[in-house]
C-alpha cells in the first residue's frame, strides 16, 4: 500500500466513525423522548396505579379511590370490534395489491390507502360519525369501532402487502404447476407461509389504533361507567386520559398519567407479542 | 431406437415469447419443436439463451408474467392450450413442473406437501390420499427416506431430498409430461445422480422435458436435444446426432466448449 492510499483509507475510517457517532446519537435522541415520557408519566402516575385502578370504575371528582375499569374493558373492546371490521378489508386490499398487480383498480386503490394512511385521525371519527351515530341514532361503542376500523383499514392493507411480497415467488409458481387454481394457492399456500407477518401486522395495527382518542370523541364519546353493550357510549382509556386531563382536578390528572402508564403499557405488550408472533410462527 | 415408433406428444409451433418489445424465445420463426412422448427432451443452451423461457411455455407459466406476451401454438395431443376458453388449471394439472430451486411448501410436512396437489382441489379420502403419496414417494426414490417422519415439516429435508420431493409433488397430481428447470443445477453430484436415475425410471410414464446447462446431462439421461441460442432455437434431433454431428457451426462451436 503506498502512502496514497493509506490517506485516503484513514480518511474512510474517519468518516465512518464520524457516521457511526451520528447514528448513534440520534437514536439515544429518539429513545430518550420515549424514556423521558416515560419516567414522567410513572412519576406521576404510579401512586394512583393499585389493584382499585383495574377492578373499580371511576368516581366523581372529590371521592378518593375508584379506577379507571370501564376505561380499560372499554378499550379492548372497542378496538377488538375495529379489528374485526378491519380485518376482511385490509386484508383483501393487501391481498390484491401483491397477487394482482396487474389488476386494473390497483393504482387506485393504492392512491386512496396511501391517501388514508396520512389522514387525520379525528377525520375517520367524522366519518364513523355520518355513516353510524348519525343513522343509529346516538353514540355508541360500535361507532367507535368503526372509526378505528376505518384507521387501521390501510394500515393492514400496507403491511398485508409488504409480507406478501417477501413470500417467495417459487412458491406461487410451485402451486400453480401443480394444477391449483390462484385463488387456491394463496389462501392455501401464499397466506401460511406470510403468517407470522401477518399476525404482526395485525397486532401493530392494533396497538396503533389502542392509543387513538380523536375518532373515538363523538363516536364511543365516552362514558363513566362499564358498559359491555356496544350500542351504548363507551369509554376507552385514551378518550378518559383526554377528559381527566383537560379536568380541574387534582385526582383526576393522577389518574389520567396512570391511564397514560396503563396504555403504554398496553401498546408495548401488544408489540412484544407482535414481535414473539414473528419468530415464533 | 430406431425401430420404435415416435409419437408426437406435445409440439410447438412457430412459438414466441416477448417481455415488452424484447423477444424472450423463438427468433428466426419461431420455436418448432416436437415432444415425443415417454421420451426425456433436454433444452440446452448458454445463459439468456431463451431455453427456460420456452419451457415455462409450455404450461402456461407466462400468464402470471404481465408483461409476457405468447404468440403461435403450443399442441397438447394435438389441441392449442393456448386457444380461447382453455383453463390454464387444466393444463398444468396435466403438464406439471418442477423447478430449479427446491421450494417444497415450507409451512406444510412432507406428506402435505406431496399431498398438496390432490387436497387442495377437494380430495379427502384418506386411503386414497395415503397411496397416492407413497406411490408418489416411492417414484421419487424418497420414500425409503422419509417414510417413518412424514409428518414432519419438509424444511427439515436436505436440499437434494427436497428436490425430489418436488418431484414427487409434481408426480403425485398424476400429469402426463413433467418440466423441468435445471432441477439438479443447485445440487451436489450424489443427489444430481439420484435425481438423473430417478427421470431414467420415470420416462416409461411420463413425458420429460428437462432445462439444463450442463451438456454432460443431456447427453447422459435424453433422447432428444433441443439447442437454443441468443433466443433463437439453432437445432433438434436425437441427442446421439446432435452431439456427434451437428448440423449448425453454432451448435458444433457450443458442445466443443468453444463458447457458453
Amino acid at each position: 500500500m503506498n502512502r496514497e492510499e493509506g490517506i485516503v483509507l484513514k480518511r474512510r475510517y474517519r468518516v465512518e466513525r464520524l457516521m457511526k457517532a451520528l447514528v448513534a446519537f440520534g437514536t439515544l435522541l429518539a429513545f430518550l423522548v420515549l424514556l423521558l415520557v416515560l419516567v414522567y408519566a410513572l412519576v406521576q402516575g404510579v401512586g394512583a396505579l393499585n389493584p382499585d385502578f383495574f377492578l373499580q370504575d371511576m368516581r366523581p371528582p372529590g371521592e378518593r379511590g375508584g379506577g379507571l375499569r370501564q376505561a380499560i374493558v372499554g378499550t379492548l373492546i372497542v378496538d377488538s370490534l375495529g379489528l374485526l371490521i378491519a380485518l376482511p378489508f385490509g386484508l383483501a386490499a393487501g391481498i390484491l395489491l401483491a397477487e394482482y398487480p396487474d389488476h386494473p383498480i390497483n393504482p387506485y386503490l393504492r392512491l386512496l390507502s396511501d391517501t388514508l394512511n396520512g389522514m387525520p385521525a379525528i377525520l375517520f371519527g367524522l366519518l364513523a360519525f355520518v355513516l353510524v351515530v348519525k343513522p343509529m341514532g346516538g353514540f355508541s361503542g360500535l361507532s367507535g369501532a368503526f372509526a378505528l376500523g376505518f384507521l387501521m383499514i390501510p394500515i393492514l392493507a400496507r403491511s398485508t402487502e409488504g409480507v406478501l411480497s417477501l413470500v417467495p415467488k417459487e412458491i406461487r409458481e410451485a402451486g400453480l404447476a401443480l394444477g391449483l387454481p390462484r385463488w387456491r394457492v394463496i389462501l392455501s399456500l401464499v397466506l401460511p407461509a406470510a403468517r407470522s407477518g401477518l399476525i404482526t401486522g395485525t397486532l401493530l395495527a392494533f396497538a396503533r389504533a389502542a392509543g387513538e382518542a380523536a375518532p373515538l370523541l363523538f363516536t364511543a364519546f365516552g362514558n363513566p361507567f362499564l358498559e359491555l353493550n356496544p350500542f351504548k357510549p363507551m369509554d376507552t382509556l385514551p378518550l378518559r386520559l383526554f377528559n381527566f386531563a383537560i379536568s380541574p382536578y387534582e385526582d383526576w390528572h393522577r389518574q389520567a398519567w396512570a391511564a397514560g402508564l396503563v396504555l403504554f403499557a398496553l401498546i408495548a405488550l401488544t408489540s412484544l407479542l407482535a414481535r414473539w408472533a414473528s419468530r415464533r410462527f | 431406437m430406431v425401430t420404435e415408433a415416435l409419437d408426437v406428444h406435445m409440439e410447438s409451433r412457430r412459438l414466441v415469447v416477448r417481455y415488452g418489445q424484447r423477444v424472450g424465445v423463438g427468433l428466426g420463426g419461431g420455436v418448432t419443436l416436437p415432444i415425443y412422448r415417454h421420451k426425456i427432451t433436454a433444452l440446452i443452451g448458454p445463459s439468456g439463451c431463451g431455453k427456460t423461457t420456452f419451457l415455462r411455455a409450455l404450461n402456461r407459466m407466462h400468464d402470471l408474467t404481465p408483461i409476457a406476451k405468447v404468440d403461435g401454438e403450443v399442441l397438447l395431443d394435438g389441441e392449442n392450450i393456448y386457444a380461447p376458453g382453455v383453463d390454464p388449471v387444466l393444463v398444468r394439472r396435466r403438464v406439471g413442473m418442477v423447478f430449479q430451486k427446491p421450494t417444497a411448501f415450507p409451512t406444510l410436512s412432507i406428506y402435505d406437501n406431496v399431498a398438496a396437489g390432490l387436497k387442495l382441489v377437494g380430495v379427502r379420502d384418506k386411503a386414497r390420499l395415503d397411496e397416492a403419496v407413497e406411490k408418489a414417494l416411492r417414484a421419487a426414490a424418497l420414500w425409503d427416506e422419509v417414510k417413518d417422519r412424514l409428518r414432519t415439516p419438509a424444511s427439515s429435508l436436505s436440499g437434494g431430498q427436497q428436490q425430489r420431493l418436488t418431484i414427487a409433488r409434481a408426480l403425485a397430481v398424476g400429469p402426463e409430461v413433467l418440466l423441468m428447470d435445471e432441477p439438479t443445477a443447485s445440487l451436489d453430484p450424489i443427489s444430481t445422480q439420484a435425481i438423473e436415475d430417478l427421470l431414467l425410471s420415470l420416462k416409461d410414464h411420463v413425458t420429460i422435458v428437462i432445462v439444463t446447462h450442463n451438456m454432460q446431462q443431456a447427453a447422459r439421461i435424453s433422447d432428444f436435444t433441443a439447442f437454443f441460442l441468443n433466443g433463437e432455437m439453432v437445432e433438434f434431433g436425437p441427442t446421439e446426432n446432435l452431439f456427434t454431428k451437428p448440423k449448425d457451426p453454432r451448435t458444433e462451436a457450443y458442445i466443443t466448449g468453444r463458447f457458453g
